[in-house]
């Protein structure tokens, strides 16, 4: 299955570094509708603003956290399908275990490369 | 001293001979003796107790007290008032250097990767190549920024504890403590562990293989 590179892709993240990161190496997949946000709330907000094609958030974000966001997303049944990868420091078998339940879509753990990128957003869109 | 008074042997004897010799109607001048040997011989086991208290206390004092000099020794309202404080600042400063200088290092790579675009064959291929490299390595900022920030959430600890510490010793000792900051209400805080050492982390793969057992 060939992947839609037009496909529109909201990355959250409280650091800009990482937004920075995510979305050049997104371009160098070729994918080109990027959108930011910087918490959980944010990303809410730009969620029902947007049709969005794939979520990429961090976990650790002030005041709504990635986890908060992915159950607000699963919640919510016009957003409920949105593929959601979650890419966080949070490693804990715990928080593996707490996203899942909540309903990601898949995990990349910090810090992760370009590969596992690829990998795991063809793993989402093509399941 | 014990043993002015009837032991508990004799006590326990001195009623068996009375059950046997009176059955059920002891005599009134049997009995007054016999709580008169008790009285004694409980008079006789609480001051035993109540001196051992008296010396457990005492000496519980002299080791508060001592603990007290201790830790008034070490100054612990400078800890509070300045070392931590410096320690926080020296440390928000840090994460601030690391993001203004992964912001350089990103706007140089953005500029290399553009040249990479223009840049045929194998060269514009290892440039972009080294490009992406950059990026991933850039994921030091973010990892650098939460272990940093669980060490001045651990300080912080630190301050409030040596603030309760403090309050607990009273005003003569050092300054009021501050009050303690309770965290905001979330049933998921204990899972916001950060990034973990080596030794605690579960790696992609392991991540992989855990997501998959649900599967």
């Amino acid at each position: 299955m060939t992947l839609d590179k037009n496909l529109n892709i909201l990355i959250v993240d409280d650091y800009k570094t990482m937004l920075r990161i995510i979305r050049n190496l997104l371009k160098q997949l070729d994918f080109s509708n990027i959108d930011e946000a910087t918490d959980g709330g944010a990303a809410l907000a730009r969620l029902k603003e947007k049709s969005y094609g794939l979520v990429i958030s961090d976990w650790n974000m002030a005041p709504m956290t990635g986890l908060d966001l992915l159950r607000a997303v699963r919640a919510d049944s016009t957003l409920q399908a949105l593929p959601f990868i979650m890419i966080t420091a949070e490693s804990k078998t715990e928080n593996v275990v707490a996203a899942k339940e909540a309903g990601v879509n898949n995990y990349i753990v910090k810090p992760f490369n370009a590969e596992t990128l690829r990998t795991k957003i063809s793993s989402v869109l093509c399941a | 001293m014990p043993g002015t008074g009837t032991s508990k042997a004799d006590l326990h004897s001195r009623l068996e001979e009375l059950h046997r010799r009176y059955g059920e109607t002891v005599p009134l001048s049997e009995l007054v003796d016999l709580a008169r040997r008790l009285l004694e011989r409980l008079h006789d086991e609480v001051s035993l107790r109540d001196r051992d208290v008296y010396r457990e206390l005492a000496a519980l004092g002299r080791y508060i007290s001592r603990a007290k000099e201790e830790i008034r020794s070490i100054h612990p309202d400078d800890i509070s008032a300045e070392h931590i404080p410096t320690a926080n600042v020296e440390l928000d400063a840090i994460v601030q250097h690391l993001e203004a200088a992964t912001g350089s290092i990103l706007d140089a790579t953005e500029t290399i990767e553009a040249v990479a675009a223009e840049t045929s064959g194998e060269a514009g291929q290892r440039l972009q190549e080294a490009v992406t490299a950059i990026y991933e390595a850039c994921n030091f900022q973010d990892i650098s920024g939460q272990r940093i920030t669980k060490v001045i959430a651990t300080l912080k600890t630190i301050e409030r504890r040596i603030g309760m510490l403090v309050g607990a010793l009273g005003p003569s000792a050092v300054n009021s403590p501050e009050k303690v900051e309770t965290p905001p209400p979330n049933c998921d805080l204990h899972l916001l562990n950060g990034p973990q050492l080596p030794d605690n982390a579960n790696s992609q793969a392991e991540i992989d293989a855990l997501l998959a057992s649900f599967d």
